[in-house]
């Protein structure tokens, strides 16, 4: 029933057909599948984030009594890949004195490292790249890996906003990096596993959402995400009431918009991560097999999506020094003892399952 | 060269040496200071939280800001000068363009001081007139100072919804000067013209939308914890320190110092309403910080609410808007000095008169430019034992200062 599993295998199998034809050995046809694979996933995150941009448009214009875009296509719905292409052909402005190599990286790291993530993001039944077996500690890895684009950019465009900026951005998801994987492990205690395919599988029902054995640990899972995606509350790296544009001051056209990019990936996975972990992922709310899986996920997704760009258009920032004294003072100790509380439970009753 | 002491720093300013002292630095353990290297960053003239072409040179060690020197003339365009050479209706537009958020305020000032010169005394229609538009441009600024708060403290909604009610407050300006900014109104014996028919009632519904709305503001803003973490324990003005330094308006009340010229030195009609003047409380941190200023004017726009629908019910429906004032209106040689109570604070003109339709000399004392020149000392002051650039934007913010004002 609207599953996509059987018509990319069908798709799949038509094409392995069709390269077999020619007389193509079977290693290059894998090969051909991997890069498939990853071309389809860069579209479809592609497509999901540039519909992001124009829906946080929409978001923050309902927030403010505005329209926002109106002009290119249906209510603006284009109006990204308009920007888009607008960035793209935009003059790469790159200051005398930077530091090139590190410069010129950092939005590549930034941008690849995000969408990094997907490779073992259950999409939906059967819609996984790759099941890893160690799904959860992958995804808090690479999403770490995001800080060191950011740092890059700050030191390599020799400006002391950027620099700030990069160290801010630095300092704060290296904090609140901790406080998050320790949240998450109080779902992997009771789960029994790091694989995201076997965490959504787990959650069958409405009743099963870890969120309901784990509304501590989720609480506090949101609220550093929030800070790891650099967002309002937590958006201090590139604060520009103060910083400017933080580590992004330097940058202009495609670089820029990389950056800009990666941010709204960084969005959706933590979206993705809280709806896999705490709320069933793909597994739809009234039992398996009810409705299209990846309808299901997207609609929990966009939902925590909205969540964050609601949090943006109406909190102020915080100050730099609160916002680690809030991962370090309060978020942490919160973390222990949720991972204290689940222990007992599970001691207690079994599991708690 | 003369040499810098080992806890002075060195600036050239225009070829000429600048020391300003920095005070002991680095990091204090117990073990002694940790020295850190401070550097220097120059916050404006372009940057989005200086509100104009201000720029601040902050001298930092790592996040702190040690001490801030003010560099201002970006927007000069002679003022004062050009005062001289003018005739006293021929100056009034200038006025608009000091405070550009303000400019109703600023004609009126500027207006009464000759007419206070040359003793021409106005109808009293024109004063309901003027104190009406008055307070309209007050409430208006005060959103202005509203929404530039929530923007340099990260939100970026209360800036768009204080726009969308200013917008209304205009469009009302707007019908009675024909001009949305600089209007140019208030003249020397009177009003440029009567208020058209039907705008006392435009107004009252405007006051009837607009009075819930500040509700909403403060759910949105004020009461957010966030905000009051931000603001309400930092940019702390002692009150020796904004009377010292000369800051007026909702600045010194915010330190809790009971100042209002609309009271104190009352000049058109305002001893006939009935209002309050609002003072800082202190409710979130110590008296006299960011959240109090701001919270003055939240304050303020509610009496000046209170004034407007007085004024309107008072307005008589008949009556000239016009003191027969010769076109080229001559003050005596003699001097004056006027002051009024503008949202930004205490707007004084001192005009001296030449006897002709020109003044010898008009200096205008701005309220912004003593507010910004407070900021070394809000950094330096004991009160505010660490401040961060963040917190140098909250307070930049929460003096509400305008570039046209500083600069003239």
């Amino acid at each position: 029933m609207l599953e996509l599993r059987g018509i990319i295998d069908a798709i799949w199998s038509f094409i392995v057909g069709l390269l077999a034809g020619l007389g193509i050995p079977q290693w290059a046809i894998e090969l051909v599948g991997y890069a498939l694979i990853a071309v389809v996933m860069f579209g479809v995150v592609a497509v999901i984030v540039l519909f992001l941009v124009w829906w946080e448009r929409k978001v923050s214009a309902k927030m403010q009594d505005r329209l926002g875009p109106m002009r290119v296509g249906w209510h603006g719905i284009i109006q990204t890949i308009a920007d888009a292409i607008k960035l793209l052909q935009k003059e790469d402005i790159t200051p005398k004195a930077i530091d090139f190599p590190i410069h010129f990286w950092a939005p590549v790291v930034t941008f690849v490292a995000a969408f990094m993530v997907y490779v073992t993001v259950p999409f939906g039944k059967g819609l996984i790249v790759s099941d890893l077996s160690v799904g959860v500690l992958y995804i808090i890895a690479i999403t770490t890996f995001t800080v060191i684009g950011l740092l890059m950019a700050g030191w390599g465009s020799n400006n002391k906003y950027s620099l700030l900026g990069g160290f801010r951005s630095a300092a704060q998801v290296v904090s609140y990096e901790v406080p998050l994987s320790l949240a998450l492990l109080g779902v992997i205690m009771i789960s029994q596993t790091l694989s995201l395919g076997t965490i959504v599988t787990q959650q069958d029902n409405l009743l099963k959402w870890y969120v309901w054995r784990q509304p501590l640990g989720f609480l506090i899972f949101w609220i550093a995400a929030t800070a790891e995606c650099n967002r309002t509350p937590f958006d201090l790296p590139e604060a520009d009431s103060e910083l400017v544009a933080g580590f992004v001051t330097e940058y202009s056209g495609m670089k820029f918009a990389m950056f800009f990019l990666a941010e709204f990936v960084n969005m959706f996975t933590a979206s993705v991560v809280a709806v896999t972990l705490f709320f069933g992922g793909w597994m739809s709310p009234f039992g398996p097999d009810f409705g299209p899986s990846w309808m299901w996920f997207l609609g929990k997704t966009m939902f925590f999506v909205f969540v964050l760009m609601w949090f943006r258009w109406t909190y102020p920032r915080l100050r730099v020094d609160q916002l680690m004294g809030f991962a370090w003072k309060v978020l942490l100790p919160l973390a222990f003892l949720n991972i204290l509380l689940t222990g007992l439970g599970i001691y207690l009753f079994d599991g708690l399952k | 060269m003369e040499q810098a002491a080992p806890d002075q720093k060195r600036f050239a300013v225009d070829g000429d040496d600048v020391y300003i002292d920095l005070g002991p630095g680095g990091v204090e353990t117990p073990e002694g200071i940790y020295d850190t290297d401070r550097y220097t960053v120059n916050m404006g003239p372009q940057h989005p939280a200086t509100h104009g072409v201000l720029r601040l040179r902050l001298e930092m060690d790592g996040e702190t800001v040690i001490a801030i020197d003010p560099v201002i003339g970006y927007l000069h365009r002679c003022f004062e000068k050009h005062a001289e050479s003018l005739s006293y209706p021929m100056v009034i537009p200038f006025t608009d363009r000091l405070d550009y958020l303000a400019g109703m305020n600023q004609n009126w000032s500027l207006a009464l001081g000759v007419e206070r010169l040359a003793g021409i005394e106005v109808p009293e229609k024109v004063e309901y007139i003027r104190v009406i538009v008055g307070e309209l441009n007050r409430i208006a600024s005060h959103l202005v100072a509203f929404g530039t708060f929530g923007l340099d403290m990260g939100a970026f909604t209360p800036f768009l919804w204080a726009f969308r009610d200013r917008e209304k407050i205009l469009d009302l300006l707007e019908w009675a000067s024909g001009a949305r900014l600089l209007y140019n109104y208030i003249w020397v014996g009177g009003v440029a013209r009567d208020l058209p028919d039907g705008w006392t009632a435009k107004c009252l519904e405007f006051l009837d939308y607009f009075e819930p709305k500040l509700a909403e503001y403060n759910n949105l803003l004020s009461y957010n914890q966030i905000f009051i973490e931000r603001t309400a324990k930092t940019g702390i003005i002692s009150k020796d320190i904004a009377v010292g330094y000369g800051l007026s308006g909702p600045n010194l009340r915010g330190s809790g110092v009971d100042w209002d010229l609309r009271r104190d030195d009352p000049y058109s009609i305002y001893d006939r309403f009935e209002w309050d003047v609002a003072l800082g409380t202190g409710e979130y941190g110590p008296l006299g910080s960011c959240w109090d200023r701001y919270w003055v004017r939240i304050l303020e726009i509610g009496q000046s609410i209170r004034i407007l629908r007085q004024a309107i019910n008072g307005l008589p429906a008949e009556g000239d808007v016009k003191e027969k004032v010769p076109k080229k209106a001559k003050a005596p040689e003699s001097d004056y000095y006027v002051r009024t109570e503008v949202p930004k604070g205490e707007l004084g003109f001192y005009i001296i008169g030449s006897g002709k339709d020109t003044a010898r000399r008009i200096k205008a004392r701005s309220p912004s430019f003593c507010a910004i020149s407070a900021m070394d000392a809000i950094v330096k002051s004991p009160d505010n034992p660490r401040m961060l650039i963040a917190d140098v934007v909250a307070t930049v913010a929460s003096l509400d200062i305008v570039l046209g004002e500083i600069d003239r």
